[in-house]
């Protein structure tokens, strides 16, 4: 399903149209509304910095971004059709952050946090060197200045173009998080959003105390196309998303995004 | 009998299916022994041409080829008195990853090895190497009992990746990965793993974080296969020698980029045809392992584990051009 919201007037449209239920929405009911449909709920994908702009008290302003001079390589010399710094550069111009990951610290009702903040748009929100370093520098930073950490996951799992750098940081970021569960009696959350996959399920994210998931997102280890060449049929309509993983036992909650700021608060509540 | 060859060796499997057809011929015509001493002249330089130079996709061949010796092969001949360790106690036994308590050079050991089967009906039995989360949560208990009996861990990957499949998503194939990886990396015991054959991402990860990582020299390590790589890449997966390539999987690209601590040489024309040199060659690498680490306290231990992982930036800061 397109996450995207399509659109068939022209730039200074008042109307939109869902993609998932075909109605006409307002577009500002529909901005008001956090980017999720109000006839439907669907929740509609948004960069790291709308979420970080609905997130946080005063919003973007009131976020203050960490470690972003932290930022992938070209280590292997990865050259297709262009470069992979040539890659890292448009992927920069075209969703605005300089990495996957955001990571920074903020108040959420008057609490201060720690967050993590994936960008789907930047390389869906792939974890190579740049992310798994940021997500390590911001579990010890939390760890020094006693923060709870939050998680917002959005990503394809580990970006092929650092090789094995990228599988790596796997076991670097799951050392980061025992750090700071062993450093700190304060919750590590994570909150999967659509889609969370891959390498970043399957290593530090999956290791929160308490995981949540807003509606209807795409959660698992294998993508989907690759379950059904496995196993040569086509999978049943809801697997995967996650109300399927909650009836399974996989997550604990189910969060809508208007109930975030609340959620997240009161984990910090002692 | 048709031999199994790869494309890049079919000059020399025709040539050795034609040596073994002249030589069992009882009594050979003169023009036909006279051809079976010219092509006998002329078979160690095609075997050396073939497996001189290797690419990297042929190498990622030979990783996969079905002659290859599995975890088994190795886990059996290098270790006495082997107990099996069944199942995880909540789900019936996953044979694509085996777990035993054994002997090596006298003293006890726990053992894992992802198991890809020797023929065909066993890799069927064995998911072709693919682990179920069952199988890395047998795998964690392993780690529990090595703790508990304070003995070394060995483990042998040879895996295409973790099974994608209904039940496995079902069953959290993710967690179980995380948590295999989380158990190895705090794991109070010492840890050497040797990556066999195929090193496929996060299924192999899973057992292959430990104080000593060793590649055989035929196998490959990635973040994704080849074919995958190809075909997100290039929409095509036949281009996968190209991606295979592009992601520095070799043991010797790995040693380069400092990401493992050891290559394991295999004699020319790789393990599936020098089954025991390759054999010897694991034994003294773990040989050599074990006394590096074994006396080591375990706070130094895991300090030393974890800073392999987390420094591998100041290498590749060294890299980048």
């Amino acid at each position: 399903m397109n996450d995207r919201i399509k659109t068939n007037l022209k730039e200074d449209i008042l109307w939109l149209k869902c993609s998932n239920c075909k109605e006409f929405i307002f577009k500002r009911i529909f901005e008001e509304n956090l980017k999720v449909c109000p006839i439907c709920g669907f929740h509609y994908r948004i960069g790291a910095y709308e979420r970080i702009e609905m997130t946080f008290d005063d919003g973007i302003r009131g976020f203050k971004s960490l470690f972003e001079d932290i930022v992938s390589k070209d280590i292997l010399g990865f050259t297709t059709s262009e470069p992979y710094s040539l890659t890292l550069e448009k992927n920069r111009e075209k969703s605005g952050v300089k990495e996957a990951v955001i990571v920074g610290t903020g108040k959420v009702k008057g609490y201060e946090i720690a967050a993590i903040i994936f960008d789907f748009n930047f390389m869906g929100g792939s974890m190579g060197f740049g992310v798994g370093e940021r997500i390590i520098r911001i579990f010890n930073y939390a760890s020094q200045k006693k923060l709870p950490v939050f998680a917002f996951i959005a990503s394809g799992g580990a970006r092929m173009q650092e090789g094995m750098v990228s599988l790596y940081q796997m076991p670097r970021t799951i050392i980061a998080v025992e750090k700071f569960k062993e450093e700190t009696r304060l919750p590590y959350v994570s909150i999967f959003l659509n889609p969370t996959t891959g390498g970043v399920l399957a290593s530090f994210a999956y290791l929160a105390d308490y995981i949540a998931a807003e509606p209807n997102a795409l959660i698992g280890f294998a993508g989907p196309r690759v379950i059904e060449k496995t196993i040569g049929r086509k999978l049943p309509e809801r697997f995967q998303r996650s109300e399927f993983l909650l009836e399974k036992g996989l997550i604990d909650k189910i969060v809508r995004r208007n109930e975030i700021r609340d959620f997240v608060s009161w984990w910090c509540r002692s | 009998m048709k031999r199994f060859a790869f494309d890049f060796e079919n000059e020399l499997i025709n040539l050795e299916s034609e040596i073994d057809r002249l030589k069992s011929i009882k009594q050979l015509s003169k023009e036909d022994s006279r051809k079976l001493e010219e092509l006998e002249k002329i078979y160690s330089e095609v075997y050396r041409k073939t497996y001189s130079n290797l690419t990297p996709w042929n190498r990622v061949q030979l990783a996969r080829h079905p002659y290859r010796p599995t975890s088994l092969f190795y886990i059996n001949r290098l270790f006495k008195g082997l107990q099996e360790i069944k199942a995880d106690r909540r789900y019936p036994d996953d044979l694509s990853l085996v777990c035993f308590i054994g002997e090596y050079k006298g003293k006890k050991t726990a053992i894992a090895g992802i198991e890809k089967g020797a023929d065909s009906r066993e890799r069927q039995k064995r998911r072709f190497g693919m682990p179920l989360p069952e199988g890395y949560y047998k795998f964690i208990r392993l780690l529990e009992i090595a703790e508990q009996l304070k003995i070394p861990v060995i483990t042998f990957v040879d895996t295409p990746g973790a099974y994608p499949g209904i039940e496995a998503e079902e069953k959290g194939q993710a967690l179980a990965i995380a948590r295999s990886i989380q158990k190895m990396l705090f794991v109070k015991v010492p840890t050497v793993s040797f990556v066999i054959g195929e090193g496929g991402s996060g299924g192999a990860i899973a057992l292959a974080c430990a104080d000593r990582i060793y590649v055989l020299e035929n196998a490959y390590y990635s973040v994704i296969s080849p074919e995958g790589c190809a075909s997100i890449l290039f929409h095509d997966e036949k281009r996968a020698p190209e991606a295979a390539e592009l992601l520095k999987l070799t043991a010797d690209d790995l040693f380069k980029l400092k990401l493992i601590h050891g290559i394991v040489k295999e004699p020319l024309g790789s393990a599936y045809r020098h089954p025991e040199e390759t054999l010897r060659n694991i034994d003294k690498t773990l040989e050599n392992a074990l006394q590096e680490i074994s006396s080591k306290d375990v706070e130094q231990l895991l300090k030393e584990r974890h800073q392999f992982f987390i420094n591998i930036d100041r290498n590749i800061n060294n890299l980048v051009k």
